[in-house]
């Protein structure tokens, strides 16, 4: 059994199914609302498949004006909301819960607005990540942020994780390129946040409503900053064998003022593999570092000449600089198709832990260790330059206790990428699967403040309320909530 | 002001917010002391000054990361950043030129006021840069928030929300940044003679073009010394890239104004640097009377609004200056009024800021008033009214973090709440 546990779901609310249904029926269309059983169960789970569970219903709305409807009755009825972009959560971030109703935004998905003289697209979020960089592209434009998932990955579910990618260091992560919001709030009502132009008056409350983990409010349009797309861009790829001399490698191209768009890494067992299945012609090396850097051709080289010549300093057992856009893509072809290489050869615990660049090789090294004590293999691949890691727990669902072992191994890798002064997630968001976990990086102070932060927006605690903070840690909140509904929604002071 | 609280650390801190809180003594939150101009005035009796929580806790140019206690003086940050090459991206102004203030700026006061400059609008803002907070808050518990690391996203994000709440949340204690190389070389493209429209639309492009412009500016032609206007764009990067930049910009600019014949000029060095020091800090209002605005607008609103602004203060008689950044995103608009009298003064400030207020808001965007009497921001909201929902949410924040009403009361006016407008 896996070892995450959700909360026992609310039997009255469940008891009153059908008269939430009805309400809902009556102010909304019945193509939106999805209830019967062999249609929630697509909905069952998001990308971290080991928990599953089947909500009361499903709403998959198609303007704010009908979110802003479901959501008032909802609210006045009492039932918990699980907010859902494309479900592709590895978190567990859209896991229902038998007592709650499944808000989608796969139907909200109009491009609303496309200004390119101010820079700016505005969609509504549902969206695919990639589809927003479509819309500019033949303008000559992009969307920074790319998560790996970024052809299934809505914007909804972008904003609520704070998504970054593989080209953090240079452009930021969602919070860096989201320049406004229309969010309807937990009791219905309607409210916008910033706008096409730069920062906010007042409070940054936009910044507060970005990685919120649909606890705050559900996002139902973005404004989002689009970026002119350089020239060219073009990769070096350089093998070592020993990690530590790779993160001297990664530290010292920074030193020396080179920003790269990406830095990526991969170990030695998933430079097999990946090479086994996709054929990129990787070499026999422990560290793999691939550098991408961009700009105008004469550019390119002149960043290309300088990183070449600080990795030959430390003897790199390969260096192959990409001359052509061909040698380009067998690059990256490997690294790209990591995930599913993997998933090839095993099921997988992916982790999200961040650690400071210069702790890459001590982790790595304490990684191993706790591969050899588990008795589990790792794979390693990641964003080295933002030290955004994602090692990926080998293990074998079929069999009995193997996924047990998996979590409690990857609890002991986030534990110490907090120890090291990193975080429990880089990007893929806390949702059930680190919610546990909050504890080592955060005091019950630093806790309670994030939590009276919710108090404010949703006073009922129905947003997503079994997500983030550990059971204990929220109990009394989910408790309070659930005894004293209906009531008139006021907020709580 | 009757005593100053001078606490050597964070626990100190703690003790003395929570004492406060008991005793339901309000404080003033002072760093440098350098942007008490901006907002309104404190009221408090106690002053907390941050003066000795001084020094950088951590700094890893290899992993691009500073951390510092919050009044650590900004100066110091800058100049052990610069042995690495290094920088804070978002390039902070300094409020002294403007306000006339003395003091150090500190790293506090910065993100306090989430203060940034020309920069911003490539790089952004100083909320952007900033991973990690410690802070006490009203309660007189340490929180700590984000951390050391660029990517971060467990639980909110109180990092953002602290960033520009103007010490009416909790007290810094510690900040962490995320701090960006700084380039080999960097130079400005000035263009002479442009109308505002064609130079809003210049800097348009030049921002849509792939060269990285990190500085784009327009200064109008002024009357006193009757100098053309000045489009500028900077760039930035390793020498022959910048070389190769403004080559390409200089194209681009002369097609986009349809015209070889425009005077162009490259400006480099120490005048380069003063340059963008004088936009950064916005000197034209250095000494000057005027009040000053800010508008955070959509770039290309920036024509409109300028000319409705224009329209309004020419039948009003009254002398406006102006200068562009952010590729028209931000408006500095200073207005030179000469009522005479306390009441005349606050009464006619308050029709300016109406007046301005009312044109954004066709557009979208907001309207501080930076700098005024101390009266005419009594008299006016500096900061633009917030939506009822917007307002509602801040004033239940603002309880929930400091329930007494102790920390840097006044400032952002009595309570969000008070300054409710029609709507957005």
């Amino acid at each position: 059994m896996p070892m995450i546990s959700m909360p026992v779901p609310n039997v009255e609310i469940m008891s009153r199914r059908d008269e939430i249904i009805t309400a809902l029926l009556s102010a909304l269309p019945a193509e939106i609302v999805i209830s019967s059983e062999s249609e929630t169960l697509a909905y069952d789970c998001d990308a971290l498949s080991a928990y599953r569970c089947s909500p009361l219903a499903v709403i998959l709305p198609r303007t704010t004006a009908e979110v802003s409807a479901a959501m008032k009755i909802c609210h006045e009825l009492g039932v918990p909301i699980v907010p859902r972009g494309a479900g592709t959560s590895l978190a567990g971030g859209a896991l229902p819960t038998a007592d709650s109703i499944i808000l989608g935004t796969a139907r909200l998905n109009d491009t609303l607005e496309i200004d390119l003289e101010n820079r700016f697209i505005s969609v509504q979020s549902g969206v695919t990540n990639l589809s927003v960089t479509g819309s500019v592209e033949g303008d000559g434009f992009f969307y920074a942020p790319d998560p790996s998932s970024q052809l299934a990955c809505a914007i909804a579910g972008n904003i609520a994780m704070n998504s970054g990618g593989a080209h953090c260091l240079k452009y930021g992560v969602t919070t860096n390129n989201l320049l406004g919001v229309t969010v309807v709030m937990a009791n219905g009502e309607v409210v916008k946040l910033g706008g096409a132009h730069m920062d906010s008056s007042g409070y940054d409350l936009l910044g507060l409503i970005c990685g919120s983990e649909g606890q705050l409010g559900i996002v139902t349009e973005a404004t989002l900053r689009i970026l002119p797309k350089p020239e060219g861009a073009r990769p070096v790829l350089i093998g070592f064998n020993s990690p530590k001399t790779a993160g001297t490698c990664v530290a010292d191209i920074i030193k020396a003022g080179i920003l790269p768009v990406a830095i990526e890494y991969m170990d030695r067992l998933c430079i097999q593999e990946t090479d086994k299945f996709s054929g990129a012609g990787y070499p026999d090396v422990e560290a793999l570092l691939i550098v991408e850097v961009e700009g105008s051709e004469v550019e390119i080289d002149l960043q290309l000449a300088r990183i070449t010549s600080i990795a030959q300093k430390l003897d790199p057992a390969e260096l192959r600089q990409s001359a052509s856009a061909e040698e380009s893509a067998l690059i990256w072809k490997g690294r790209k198709s990591a995930f599913g290489a993997m998933g090839q050869i095993n099921d997988y615990i992916c982790l999200d832990g961040t650690v400071p660049v210069s702790q890459l090789a001590h982790v790595l090294e304490r990684i191993g260790e706790l591969s050899k004590q588990y008795g589990l293999d790792v794979a390693n691949v990641f964003h080295a330059g933002d030290g955004n890691m994602h090692p990926l727990i080998l293990y074998n669902a079929n069999k009995e206790g193997d996924l047990d072992i998996a979590e409690k191994f990857g609890a002991d890798i986030l534990r110490l990428c907090v120890e090291v002064g990193g975080c429990l997630t880089g990007e893929h968001g806390v949702g059930i699967e680190k919610r546990d976990l909050m504890g080592e990086q955060f005091s019950a102070n630093d806790m309670e403040m994030q939590m009276r932060v919710k108090d404010c927006f949703d006073p009922k605690w129905l947003l997503n309320p079994a997500k983030v903070y550990p059971l204990e840690v929220s109990k009394e909140r989910r408790e309070r909530l659930q005894n004293q509904m209906p009531n008139n929604g006021e907020s709580s002071k | 002001m009757s005593s100053v609280l001078i606490p050597d650390d964070e626990a100190e801190i703690a003790e003395i917010v929570s004492a406060a809180k008991s005793n339901n003594t309000p404080l003033h939150i002072v760093g440098g002391g350098t942007r008490t101009g901006l907002g309104r005035t404190v009221k408090a009796q106690k002053l907390l000054s941050l003066k000795e929580l001084s020094g950088i806790s951590l700094y890893e140019p290899g992993a691009l990361t500073i951390v510092a206690k919050a009044g650590t003086p900004l100066a110091d940050i800058e100049q052990a950043l610069a042995k690495e090459n290094q920088r804070l991206a978002f390039e902070p102004m300094d409020h002294r030129p403007l306000f006339g203030s003395k003091g150090e700026p500190t790293i506090g006061g910065v993100v306090g006021g989430n203060i940034s400059g020309p920069r911003r609008m490539i790089s952004g803002a100083c909320r952007d840069s900033l991973i990690g907070v410690r802070f006490i808050n009203g309660r007189g518990k340490i929180i700590k928030n984000g951390g050391r690391v660029m990517k971060n996203v467990t639980g909110l994000d109180l990092v953002k929300l602290m960033a520009g709440s103007y010490g009416t949340l909790g007290v810094f204690s510690e900040l962490s940044f995320k701090v960006m190389p700084t380039n080999e070389r960097q130079a400005t493209l000035v263009v002479f003679g442009l109308d505002i429209a064609t130079a809003i639309k210049t800097l348009s492009v030049a921002l849509g073009s792939p060269f990285e412009v990190s500085g784009a500016t327009f200064i109008p032609h002024q009357d006193e010394n009757g100098d053309a206007s000045k489009t500028l764009l900077r760039v930035e990067g390793f020498d022959s890239q910048v070389s190769y930049r403004l080559e390409r910009l200089k194209e681009l600019v002369q097609k986009t104004i349809a015209s070889t014949s425009s005077e162009i000029e490259i400006i480099e060095g120490d005048d380069h640097i003063s340059l963008w020091q004088g936009i950064r800090d916005v000197k034209i209002f250095s000494g000057t009377k005027h009040q000053v605005f800010k508008l955070n607008i959509k770039p290309l609103d920036a024509i409109a609004i300028s000319e409705a602004i224009s329209a309004e203060m020419s039948t009003k008689n009254l002398d406006t200056k102006t200068l562009y950044d952010w590729g028209g995103g931000l408006i500095w608009l200073g207005i030179e009024d000469n009522e005479q009298g306390q009441d005349k003064v606050g009464q006619s400030a308050n029709s300016h800021v109406q007046t301005i207020r009312s044109i954004v808001n066709e557009y979208g965007g907001h309207v501080t008033l930076v700098r005024a009497p101390k009266d005419v921001r009594e008299a006016v909201s500096p900061f633009h009214p917030e939506h009822q929902i917007v307002a509602k949410l801040s004033s239940c924040l603002r309880k929930k973090f400091d329930p007494a009403g102790i920390l840097n009361p006044g400032r952002l006016g009595a309570d969000p709440l008070s300054a409710i407008a029609g709507g957005k």
